[in-house]
């Protein structure tokens, strides 16, 4: 599967907010096993997945892991493709500067026609 | 592209991402999305949608459910061996969660 030639273009759809349920989590985990199989992969952040990039996240109160850190050490892993949906971040009074990391804002539309240029689609 | 929708509409939003992203394609409602392709609240957003995407529902869900009889027109009713030839005649698919 990491043979030359032979890459797909995966990406990773969330759309839920992070630490109300695992879903957030366990997409980063799936996103960093694929990234070691060298393949294309892109995040795309949607309705309430796109609260898993804001800025300032502190979890120390509810005992759980803060894993959005993690999202900035991607660029580590060759991750650099991150759309966030621009009617979602506008819909929850966010901007760009409420995230965390550094992403593409794409129209709903735009995003639509990114879905349908991969090879595979993973929602979380 | 296929995209496939298993919650239903008036506790999820999963369909409403979907309408609201995709581009066009197939829309394939199982489980508890099948009462998306009934009558109901729902009913005004999908018939919309069938303008830009080809709806289908899951039979067996339908039948399960008791609503295999009231299906909207437009609506294409495909059993498991259906699901295959949608996945495979498409070039990718989606499972909105």
């Amino acid at each position: 599967m990491s043979e030359e030639g032979n890459i797909k273009k995966f990406m990773f759809v969330n759309r839920k907010a992070p630490y109300g349920t695992i879903y957030a989590l366990e997409s980063l985990e799936v996103v960093l096993i694929t990234a070691a199989f060298d393949q294309d992969v892109s995040l795309a952040f949607l309705d309430d997945g796109v609260y898993q990039l804001k800025k300032g996240q502190q979890t120390k109160g509810i005992e759980t892991k803060n894993f959005s850190p993690t999202y900035r050490a991607l660029e580590g892993y060759d991750i650099e493709k991150l759309y966030v949906e621009k009617e979602s971040l506008e819909a929850r009074g966010l901007s760009e500067d409420d995230l965390l990391v550094d992403v593409t804002v794409l129209g709903r539309k735009e995003m639509g026609e990114l879905m349908d240029q991969q090879d595979v689609v993973l929602s979380f | 592209m296929l995209h496939i929708i298993n919650k239903s509409p008036y506790t999820n939003s999963a369909l409403d991402a979907c309408l609201r992203v995709a581009q066009g394609g197939d829309i394939l409602l199982i489980e508890d999305a099948v009462y998306a392709a009934v009558s109901g609240a729902a009913e005004k957003q999908v018939r919309e949608a069938m303008k830009q995407f080809k709806f289908h529902a899951l039979q067996g869900d339908l039948e399960a459910r008791g609503i295999a009889d009231r299906v909207l027109d437009g609506v294409n009713k495909v059993d498991y061996s259906g699901f295959v030839d949608l996945v495979a005649n498409n070039k990718n698919c989606q499972s909105w969660l």
